[in-house]
């Protein structure tokens, strides 16, 4: 099994989904760097957050042009599994990987805090070891997360259960004070039909490791290296 | 080739320099120099590149140790942690382009302090700064603190180093001059440390970075004045940050340090390429040939005068071992960089600029850096200590409800939470902090080790406006203090001195008193200065602010398992004071708050005092037998006990505790702020343990109370419950915002 972390300039979490994948999961891991033409063979892609290309113009708008993003195209078509983490989502809504967008927070600033989430499917292979309407902790680091997508595009993704987290209270209740961003519908991360790929602006690299105080990011690790191995 | 203009006396004048001075770099260079060479002068002259008015002062500072690698004189210091590793760090001040331009100015302070670490091969992990604005009756506060924390926040989120820690407070004393002082820390190879020399006449100066522009040229010079109306014409000298550019830069540098290829290397902060260039050479005895055809520029037509002296950010001056010029085109290339080789190392320690073939700039490099003036400036104890510590407790009533003070004391946005700061800084990137903002000390650990390192940053300004020898003392014991109680042990300070106009005499004494109060606690605590800085003319209209050193201190975790923190865990568990109440209130958040007044004579720091306890509390938690520790500062114990009753990140505990002592009044013993104590919480049965601890060491030791219930209980005195404190305490800030 390898895991393949894309190096875009100016990504500055992906040393942490390296460490995580690697030494926590005692997985198989390389570096991609964003301007290689060709993908060596993986089972899952991580696109990690940070701020590529300074996230001037748009978070993600940039990356799109990088040479290697034809080939996580490529790759997500044909069912591989793409994980992208804050502004690795960024990046998949702006390459159309997944649909919507990405606003400024409402709150106009940047916000680092543990946030819960509600699990609203299991049925991916990023999720499969979670249960549905349970809550997890973890942390978000953004600016823009406030996620915004028209109406129909909401039904859809409600339709075709492709929401799979939304902030929620400790105690799992949907609501406005929950929702840190101003995200439509509070939805912290979405997949795309295939359910192959999941963006989600939460870092679960960052709550993996007992001596960090949470652990509930390895519910993620742990089901994409179970779905792999199936 | 641009016409120069003529050497003027008001051009003299308004580059900062005096007659003397100007005679003297005509003996230096037996002619007059031109208008590249009197600008070039004039920086590295200034005070901020100089320390001509300090130098003499900071010489009292112990700066060596047997775990000191290298101290001040460097980019940043170094100390030894053991396992092969080394910890980097500095504190910087940016406080009069961040007044200026909130947002640029904290943002390149945080990139200047960045660059200063991975210029010595350490990858940056870890940053903290403190902030002091004015009250928040002054129009311009919010906008001054909205603008540095998003600075703050802009520059270090982007490049993705966590800022841990901190401190922020707020004085009318700063309402003209906001001090913005970032610190940031990194981890090197003892065997990868890269210094700024330029050793081996004929090795290739290589520029790398961002393109020069126009953009902070005299911001050195600019910070070495005081404010006044016009200061806001000053807004050009501030520089504009790239935290992008300097991520690249960062990755690019620390991929270049893995090799052999390079002799040394420093960035271009403060006077840009004519600082490095002259510091790199002078410390290694060597000249170096600069041809400004070869600077990568921003816009056309640039001068060789702004060249020189532009601050444009996310540069760096290398010196390549010959031979190797291609390797290092290609890592810098890689990542998309400027690189470009602008010239050699020389034997004859000058510093020669060409434009367009003719000699520009031919100034010894030594008298740029070692020979720059030196003054002992007068000094004078200042008047308006006769009325300060003339006062007197008793000529203030003793109030009668202690509850309402706690909570108006908690919502002091000195002591409120500062989560509304902290919460837009990315504190967790990395995936190293163990101990996140909110204790007593932010920790990180060091991967592939089982040791952390812990980080604090304290001064407290008004004891060092009332008393500047034992206000400088306090910051450093306080910050100890603050390191012991997350069970670290002390290892070393950086500090930034942030003070007046040292051309008066009042000033001058503030920060000889300081700097001597400062040393005194550092030899005694073996906790040596290993760099920092010194920012004075922090003055508007000849207003001074409070006399503000800040001390950022370092320690080590040895097991990163036995770290603690400030809060209590559970019911039944006892709380026991280590360390001595007095009656003393002077100076005193309570007396500022409560009573408007900012006078009376500090808390007495009794060194062997201070040490028996830290001893005490560290070696309790090194032996896992205490379950928090909290040093007691601003708001004295009774603030300390409420932060540790609701500070949890899970739940709140009370207390009740007894206190009572029939000689000290009841403001003094709940909200005087005495040193050297720590307020430490335990198993019952850990308890002879602890007092054989505390008698080894000699130091004081009282059982005063029992975790326990919703409410926070001083016997006799305060009774509150524990959820209403916090909700003051943490909302306080933002109300004001």
């Amino acid at each position: 099994m390898k895991f393949g972390v894309i190096v875009f300039p100016g990504a500055n979490c992906d040393h942490d989904c390296y460490h995580v994948i690697k030494h926590v999961f005692k997985q198989d891991v390389e570096f991609v760097w964003h301007k290689e033409e060709r993908l060596a063979k993986y089972d899952c892609l991580v696109l990690p957050g940070g701020f590529s290309y300074g996230d001037y113009l748009r978070p993600g708008a940039i990356v799109k042009f990088s040479p290697i993003m034809k080939e996580v195209k490529r790759f997500a078509k044909s069912g591989g599994l793409v994980l992208g983490i804050c502004n690795g989502f960024q990046v998949l809504l702006e390459t159309d990987l997944l649909p919507g967008a990405m606003m400024t927070n409402s709150s106009l600033k940047f916000i680092c805090s543990d946030v819960y989430l509600k699990l609203e499917s299991d049925e991916t292979p990023f999720t499969n070891q979670g249960r549905v309407g349970g809550v997890y902790k973890m942390p978000i680091a953004h600016f823009d997360g406030n996620y915004f997508a028209d109406e129909a595009t909401l039904q859809g993704l409600e339709d075709n259960r492709q929401i799979i987290f939304r902030y929620c209270s400790e105690d799992g209740d949907i609501t406005d004070d929950a929702n840190p961003n101003g995200a439509l519908w509070n939805i912290s991360a979405i997949c795309n039909i295939e359910r192959n790929v999941l963006g989600m602006m939460p870092h679960p690299e960052r709550c993996c490791e007992s001596i960090l105080g949470n652990e509930d990011g390895r519910l993620i690790f742990d089901s994409i290296i179970k779905s792999i191995l199936r | 080739m641009i016409k120069e203009p003529l050497i003027t006396q008001e051009m003299i004048e308004s580059h900062g320099l005096t007659e003397d001075e100007y005679n003297n770099i005509k003996q230096i260079l037996g002619r007059e120099p031109n208008y590249t060479e009197l600008g070039i002068f004039s920086v590295m002259w200034s005070e901020h590149c100089s320390y001509k008015s300090s130098k003499i002062y900071l010489k009292k500072l112990p700066t060596k140790g047997k775990h000191i690698i290298q101290g001040p004189g460097e980019n940043a210091g170094i100390v030894d942690i053991g396992d092969g590793l080394a910890i980097v760090f500095k504190m910087e001040s940016h406080n009069h382009p961040s007044y200026i331009e909130p947002y640029q100015g904290a943002a390149t302070g945080v990139g200047g302090i960045l660059r200063d670490i991975f210029t010595m091969g350490a990858r940056p992990l870890a940053s903290l700064n403190s902030l002091r604005f004015g009250s928040f009756d002054h129009p311009r506060t919010r906008y001054l603190l909205n603008g540095v924390v998003a600075g703050i926040a802009g520059y270090g989120n982007c490049i993705g180093v966590p800022t841990i820690g901190g401190e922020a407070y707020f004085n009318k004393s700063y309402n003209g001059n906001i001090l913005v002082n970032v610190f940031t820390l990194g981890v090197v190879k003892k065997n990868r440390i890269f210094k700024g020399v330029a050793y081996g006449p004929g090795n290739p100066v290589i520029y790398v970075g961002s393109k020069t522009g126009r953009d902070g040229i005299h911001g050195a010079t600019m910070a070495s004045e005081q404010f006044d109306e016009s200061s806001q014409e000053r807004r050009p000298t501030v520089q504009v940050g790239d935290p992008f550019t300097e991520k690249l830069l960062l990755e690019a540098c620390l991929e270049l340090m893995k090799e052999d290829y390079i002799v040394g290397i420093q960035d271009m902060g403060a006077a840009g390429l004519t600082c490095s260039s002259s510091e790199m050479a002078s410390r290694s005895g060597t000249g170096i040939e600069i041809d400004l055809s070869k600077v990568p520029r921003r816009e056309e037509g640039m001068t060789p005068y702004e060249l020189m002296l532009s601050e444009s950010q996310e540069r760096m001056l290398i010196v390549a071992k010959e031979g190797f010029e291609k390797k290092v085109e290609e890592i810098f290339k890689k990542w998309d960089l400027d690189v470009s080789v602008i010239g050699r190392v020389t034997d004859d320690k000058m510093i020669r600029v060409r434009e367009a073939g003719k000699i520009v700039v031919d100034i010894p490099a030594e008298a740029l850096t070692e020979e720059a003036p030196i003054y002992t400036r007068p000094k004078e104890r200042p008047q308006y200590l006769l009325k300060t510590q003339n006062f007197s407790i008793h000529n203030i009533p003793e109030p009668v409800d202690f509850n309402d003070i706690l909570i108006k004391l908690l919502k002091s946005p000195n002591i409120a939470s500062k989560h509304w700061i902290y919460r837009q800084y990315d504190h967790m990137v990395r995936t190293n902090t163990v101990l996140l903002p909110g204790s007593d000390a932010a920790i990180i650990r060091v991967k592939g080790t089982n040791k952390g390192i812990a980080l604090t940053v304290d001064s407290n300004s008004r004891y060092c406006y009332l008393d500047p020898y034992k206000g400088g003392m306090a910051s450093v014991v306080e910050a100890s203090r603050n390191l012991v109680c997350s069970g670290a042990k002390p290892l070393a300070i950086t500090d930034c001195l942030n003070f007046g106009n040292p051309e008066k005499p009042e000033i001058m004494w503030q920060f000889d008193q300081a700097v001597s109060g400062i040393s005194e606690a550092c030899k005694k605590l073996n906790t040596p200065v290993i760099g920092g800085n010194v920012s004075f003319y922090n003055e508007t209209q000849g207003e001074a602010i409070y006399p503000t050193p800040t001390i950022a201190m370092a320690g080590i975790v040895y097991d990163i398992n036995l770290r603690q923190t400030q809060w209590f865990k559970d019911n039944g568990d006892l709380v026991v004071l280590l360390g001595k109440s007095y009656e003393e209130l002077g100076g005193s958040e309570y007396l500022a708050t409560i009573h408007g007044i900012e006078e009376g004579i500090p808390p007495d720091i009794n060194m062997d005092m201070e040490i028996a306890v830290q001893d005490t509390c560290l070696e309790a938690i090194q032996n896992g037998l205490i379950k928090s520790a909290h040093d007691c500062s601003e708001g004295g114990i009774a603030v300390a006990l409420a932060e540790s009753c609701f500070s949890g990140p899970k739940f709140n505990r009370g207390v009740k505790i007894s206190i009572k002592e029939e000689k000290i009044r009841g403001d003094c013993l709940l909200f005087g702020e005495s040193q050297s104590r720590i307020i430490v919480s335990l198993d019952k049965d850990k308890l002879d343990d602890l007092k054989k601890i505390a008698k080894k060491n000699n130091s004081p030791f009282s059982v005063i109370g029992e975790v326990g219930t919703d409410r926070l209980v001083i016997e006799g005195l305060i009774d509150c419950d524990i959820e209403s404190l916090k909700q003051e305490w943490r909302g306080a800030l933002e109300e004001r915002l």
